[in-house]
């Protein structure tokens, strides 16, 4: 905020709207003193990274720095796109995030139309402290529990399989139980704490909606259905446009936790990728080019979802 | 209220109970499994197969992993990372979600913007690593702080419930002339206890849970905290290890040992549950206001 006094030619209109301006300014001056450090964080720590994108088209070499090093232009994505690798991972990814939206996404809304109808307070409270705790437990002590459950070697759930006379199954390391794995932890850890937001748009519906149904002798189904729903439609629509630009944030350390040499085929997705080809293999430009590429899309599609849920009629997210 | 008594709508209710009862019971047996097992044998956890009540109960694994000082380290490790992370986080998002709560300054919803934005695209894994190389962080406890001082979803939080505070609140102490700091932390302050508890609470359990900047940024073992500690004890020497990091050659702990350990990882949240309970289903929704 640097002051703007050398302003004598302008008009007097125009210097007298700059002193205004600067005056008030200068009644805020802690204030813009206490937001600077803030504002600093971002610089440095969000937006040095987003100039720091420019390596995606530049060949970098740590010693040569990020301005230093030399332009490559597209190469890094023709690199990509040309890749076998880069449709494995889009596929991964976008079966993934299939899953998430398919599965996982309608299983909050079921949840709270059911806490919902609930009559007993104390029994309502009482599931809901406990369907939140998983939210609160890190992807590794999630994964963890999962590991010591499902592990050939003494976890319960092959102890039973075994009991009950099936073979052990190796649910660690298998292509085909990857999916269903991740995505039931999803759920498991996710599930309940996505109904906070929709119990609150419930709790916002006029009870008198519900009692002019219930004159007209509607049932309880019914009303969940003509009353509920609908009231909740835009809560859905905004949770599912955020849900869309997070397509391709399923979730690095969830997934890396999960991924091993034998699922890897069906694991790998776009941040993994990256940490893999960038951090272990040490290309930065390669790894920034599709860390970039999936950056994009997701900005991209936020901003499609938000469009077409403006064009039919509902408030969107921005 | 008129209930209707038809026997579907008390089928319906019926099912619905026992239902969310199960949903409620599956959600939290993983833990009660994982915590009773740490206190057996492994012999028993291999042949009885319970699942919640073990016949021979044993410390065992207890005494094992705090035979060496590695865990009770790595928990110092993510104590301090969580109370000095909180705290710097706190301050951070209070000043800045104050500040931008003034609905009298200039240029308040350019900053907004400017701050939304991060939310909405980030430069990505990468060019991070390469900032936070670059600001001279790495391999100090520090990169698993500076970098995340502020999280712009719990600043708003904070900005939204400093803005639906009275107005009068602040004019009177204008008024007295206090200044801005003064009005900040001896007025809002103390007036939004609820807010900041659980933004704290928040920021303390990300804290607490944090995996992925600790194994970006800290190459060194001794510094892990215990996230990355108990990812390495569950999954030492099952051939399962993706990461390439190094393992000790320590013959692979028993299962009873990997659980052990998840319940103490895991305790200090489950300690503070019930506290973050009463706050944090508010404070979700606070966010829900927009900013």
């Amino acid at each position: 905020m640097e002051p703007k006094l050398a302003v004598e030619e302008a008009p007097l209109t125009k210097q007298q709207r700059r002193n205004e301006l600067w005056r008030a300014v200068k009644k805020n001056k802690w204030i813009y003193f206490m937001i600077l450090p803030g504002i600093i964080y971002f610089i440095i720590y969000k937006y040095v990274p987003m100039y720091g994108l420019i390596i995606a088209f530049k060949d970098y070499k740590p010693y040569m720095g990020i301005s230093g090093s030399e332009w490559v232009g597209l190469a890094h994505f023709q690199r990509l796109f040309t890749s076998s690798e880069f449709w494995m991972i889009l596929k991964n990814t976008l079966w993934l995030f299939g899953l998430q939206l398919l599965i996982f996404f309608p299983i909050p809304i079921i949840l709270s139309l059911m806490l919902n109808e609930l009559r007993s307070q104390f029994y309502k409270r009482s599931v809901q402290t406990l369907i939140y705790i998983p939210h609160f437990m890190s992807w590794v002590v999630i994964v963890s529990i999962s590991f010591v459950m499902l592990t050939m070697d003494g976890g319960i759930i092959n102890g039973m399989l075994e009991a009950l006379g099936f073979e052990k199954i190796n649910f660690l390391m298998n292509e085909s139980t990857f999916r269903p794995m991740y995505i039931l932890q999803v759920i498991w850890r996710e599930a309940g704490w996505g109904t906070i937001i929709y119990l609150a748009a419930i709790a916002a519906v006029d009870p008198s909606l519900y009692e002019a149904a219930r004159m007209d002798g509607a049932s309880r189904f019914r009303q969940m259905w003509h009353i509920t729903l609908p009231s909740i439609r835009s809560v859905i629509i905004v949770l599912l446009i955020l849900k869309i630009g997070d397509v391709l944030e399923l979730g690095f350390e969830h997934v890396y936790l999960l991924l091993n040499a034998s699922n890897r085929h069906v694991g790998e997705i776009f941040d993994t990728y990256v940490y893999t080809a960038g951090l272990r293999q040490g290309q930065f430009s390669y790894s920034t080019a599709i860390g970039f590429f999936k950056g994009a899309v997701g900005l991209v599609l936020v901003i499609f979802a938000n469009w077409l849920a403006k064009k039919a009629g509902e408030e969107g997210v921005y | 209220m008129v209930e209707d008594k038809t026997f579907r709508s008390r089928l319906f209710h019926i099912v619905n109970v026992t239902v969310l009862g199960l949903i409620a019971l599956v959600t939290v047996l993983p833990f009660l499994h994982v915590i009773a097992a740490s206190f057996t044998t492994s012999a028993e956890l291999a042949s009885k197969r319970f699942v919640l009540f073990p016949t021979v109960w044993s410390l065992d694994a207890y005494r094992y992993i705090f035979s060496t000082d590695t865990i009770m380290k790595a928990m110092m490790i993510s104590v301090l990372v969580t109370v000095g992370g909180t705290l710097w986080s706190m301050l951070m998002s209070t000043l800045t979600g104050y500040g931008l709560s003034r609905k009298d300054l200039v240029g308040r919803r350019y900053i907004m913007f400017f701050i939304i934005f991060t939310m909405l695209f980030n430069g990505g894994m990468i060019p991070t690593f390469i900032v936070v190389q670059q600001t001279g962080l790495m391999n100090s406890l520090l990169a698993l702080i500076i970098p995340v001082s502020i999280n712009a979803f719990n600043m708003i939080i904070l900005k939204s419930f400093f803005q639906n505070l009275p107005a009068g609140l602040e004019e009177s102490a204008k008024i007295d002339g206090a200044g801005d700091f003064a009005i900040l932390f001896r007025i809002v302050i103390p007036c939004s206890l609820p807010a900041i508890a659980t933004i704290s609470l928040f920021y303390a359990v990300t804290y607490w849970n944090t995996y992925m900047h600790a194994i970006l940024y800290l190459s060194d073992s001794s510094k892990w905290p215990i996230q990355v500690l108990l990812r390495q004890i569950v999954v030492l020497a099952t051939g399962l290890n993706y990461d390439g990091a190094e393992y000790t050659d320590v013959p692979p702990p028993e299962i009873t040992v990997k659980m052990a350990t998840i319940v103490v990882a895991t305790l200090p949240v489950l300690a503070v549950y019930p506290f973050l309970q009463k706050y944090f289903a508010k404070g979700a929704l606070l966010g829900s206001v927009k900013g």
